[in-house]
């Protein structure tokens, strides 16, 4: 099931640097701004060309909004975010418009993201026509060609949306996407809405255009199984951080923050005599709400292993091993014992 | 869709009919006599012949049968041989009459709509081009200045009669602003005002202006409001997002995507309100003193002139089922997700 690791990639294709996104709330009789909710807070990481990164986090935790924010759909709080080398986070419209043939995404909700009063040949055709890729007549054959790629049937271009199954629809969602030759592409959750067995179908399709056109893919989802199939590194995110950051073999096999354990040990196991073994992890408490975060560490008030210093002390996201970064204080004295002492000397 | 659409063609009849038995049992079972605006002067059994000869002493069933065979028999035919000059043989037949002018109905309505759609017409007209704007900007800039303002005069058009406020821009405009200056405009609507040259055209220009105005702040405070809830919507929708991200001009992707899908239930509300043209801004043109259709039923109900009431409230039942068969056909035509079969 699980595909040879690939070899080590040369350079990131992706790099973020300290993004953060937060949304202000606005309350009281004259709507001022009271506070924000910090749906991303400061997460940095590379993609490497030709990888799937995998990003997993429990619901709200921000995953889907930090892949709105690398494509710039939405304005960027703090941070950069380099794309081939080009900082999109503060390119001016028209500079990012020009740069969107490079970066796409697919959607999680395939039938909320395709206009409904379009045709499939007008959904696929539409960034065609808008970043004037040719003629009439070649662009007609280039929606073609990607609906054969994505395995549509020809004569399904004059359709409207609402008359394809689910799996279809999403299809669409990916011919549109590939249809300027994009090096990155986000999917953000692309196979959340759709059955099981059309799940697959979609995640080879994806594997395959990866395979074929040298795809990057920054993979969210809270399906760990899927991930664990898809990704070459995966991320894990809880409460607008990110929490760990490794290989994946390397994850599934030794998780090390206490929150990818506790996730991790909720994957269903499919044996029974193994399943009745494995100890389950279960978090008590509920997250607590990204507009007023705990001082400390964010997994503080639910960690297993919490300590003092947890309360008081942000853990730093850093590399414990080659490739393996964490963000917790159980590992900082091995790894960095000055920035520790440091931190508590300043808190 | 074209079998639809005639099946719900066929489906009016029944109801046209149903409407017509209604209106006119509600006309006739009402207190009211043809000749109760006669002068008293005229002695009771003189009053009791006009009544005879009006034919109003009928029973309701033979008055009600007269009705349908004048309005759907004899008057198209009578149309018909005016329009093409052909001979149909309605010489000799009795037309739908009115009780008091003895004249025609049919020929009344079309002396007054001219007016009526002049007047009404070119306020809706005017009224959907200020809202569109309004709605879509409104909607794009949630909250901003311009959408608290645009709720703001919203909120008036909606609320203030045109009762209150065609009088207060009379107030303003005719009375306090002096005749001589460029800003006064006639309170009263000269029907028999003919355009022939520049001068006339800017006379006949402002007097419609106030009349114009105080409707088209109803139409428009309801359209835009419309408007505005509709972009909201499809603001938010996720293929706003994909047009985003496949690098569309933004422009498009509010012009194209979003008012395009927006412009659904608008149209519907719009086409809904159409039949409201013909019948007549009722008080504004009381108001204003435009001899439209609105003023003709108002005339007609004081003066218990059955025929003209039945048949001008028969008129406006007709345009508002046509009218809400035409919004369901604009909808399948506008929605590609619903289609009749």
């Amino acid at each position: 099931m699980l595909d040879d690791a690939k070899p080590p990639q040369t350079r990131p294709l992706v790099a973020v640097d300290n993004l953060k996104m937060h949304f202000p709330i606005y309350g009281g009789l004259l709507r001022r701004r009271t506070g924000e909710v910090k749906a991303v807070d400061g997460i940095s990481f590379d993609i490497f060309e030709g990888e799937t990164l995998g990003l997993v986090g429990e619901s709200g935790c921000g995953k889907s909004t930090v892949g709105r924010a690398l494509l710039r759909l939405y304005e960027l709080t703090d941070g950069t975010v380099k794309i081939d080398d080009y900082d999109i986070a503060h390119a001016s419209p028209e500079a990012l418009r020009k740069m969107r043939p490079t970066m796409q995404m697919i959607f999680q909700d395939p039938q909320a993201s395709l206009n409904p009063r379009m045709t499939v040949a007008d959904i696929i055709g539409e960034p065609l026509r808008e970043h004037d890729a040719g003629s009439k007549l070649e662009r007609e054959d280039r929606v073609l060609e990607l609906m054969d790629q994505v395995g549509l049937n020809r004569d399904f271009a004059n359709r409207y949306p609402h008359e394809f199954s689910g799996g279809q629809r999403q299809r669409i969602g990916i011919a549109r996407a590939l249809a300027l030759n994009p090096k990155f592409i986000v999917c953000d959750e692309p196979i959340a809405a759709l059955d099981v067995s059309i799940q697959a179908q979609v995640v080879n399709l994806l594997e395959e255009l990866q395979d074929s056109l040298g795809l990057t893919y920054l993979f969210i989802s809270h399906d760990l199984s899927m991930v664990r199939h898809i990704a070459d590194r995966v991320a894990v995110m809880y409460l607008g951080r990110i929490v760990e950051l490794a290989p994946r073999e390397d994850i599934y096999a030794e998780p090390l923050h206490p929150y990818t354990i506790a996730l991790l040990s909720a994957v269903p196991e499919p044996d029974p005599s193994i399943d009745a073994k494995v100890e389950r992890v279960i978090l008590t408490g509920d997250v607590p709400s990204p507009s007023n975060p705990p001082e400390g560490c964010n997994f503080c008030t639910r960690c297993p292993s919490v300590m003092d210093v947890c309360r008081r002390v942000e853990p730093t996201f850093q590399e414990l091993r080659p490739g393996r970064y964490v963000a917790c204080h159980l590992f900082e004295d091995t790894a960095n014992n000055t920035s520790e002492s440091a931190a508590n000397g300043a808190g | 869709m074209f079998t639809f659409t005639l099946r719900r063609l066929i489906l009016t009849i029944p109801t046209l009919l149903f409407i017509s038995f209604v209106i006119f049992m509600i006309v006739k079972l009402s207190p009211s006599d043809p000749t109760g605006n006669l002068p008293l002067t005229i002695p009771p059994e003189v009053r009791e012949q006009i009544r005879e000869a009006l034919g109003a002493n009928d029973t309701l069933l033979v008055q009600y049968g007269r009705w349908l065979e004048q309005f759907f028999w004899i008057e198209p035919r009578v149309y018909l041989e005016r329009s093409f000059g052909w001979d149909l043989g309605t010489e000799g037949e009795i037309r739908l009459l009115s009780y008091q002018t003895r004249s025609p109905v049919m020929d009344l309505i079309m002396q007054r709509m001219p007016q009526t759609l002049w007047v009404v017409g070119v306020a809706y007209l005017v009224g959907i081009a200020i809202a569109l704007p309004i709605g879509v900007i409104s909607a794009y800039r949630q909250y901003s200045v311009f959408d608290q303002v645009g709720t703001f005069v919203s909120m008036v058009g909606f609320s203030v009669p045109p009762f209150f406020s065609g009088v207060v821009v009379i107030v303003i405009f005719s009375v306090l602003i002096s005749t001589d200056s460029m800003f006064w405009l006639p309170s009263v609507y000269d029907t028999t005002h003919q355009v022939t040259d520049w001068e006339s055209f800017k006379y006949q220009f402002r007097q419609m202006i106030m009349p114009v105005m105080v409707l088209a702040l109803q139409i428009t405070a309801q359209i835009s409001r419309f408007t505005r809830a509709s972009m909201l919507d499809n603001l938010n929708q996720d293929y706003v997002r994909t047009a985003r991200a496949k690098g569309v001009r933004e422009r498009t992707v509010v012009l194209l995507h979003v008012l395009r899908n927006s412009m659904i239930p608008v149209v519907t509300v719009i086409a809904l309100g159409i039949p409201s043209i013909f019948g007549g801004a009722i008080i504004t043109e009381q108001v204003f003193k435009v001899n439209g259709l609105g003023q003709l039923l108002i005339i007609a109900i004081q003066g218990g002139d059955v025929p003209t009431v039945q048949t001008l409230t028969f008129i406006f039942a007709i345009l508002i089922v046509l009218f809400n068969l035409i919004a369901d056909v604009l909808y399948g035509i506008l929605d590609p997700r619903i289609r009749y079969d």
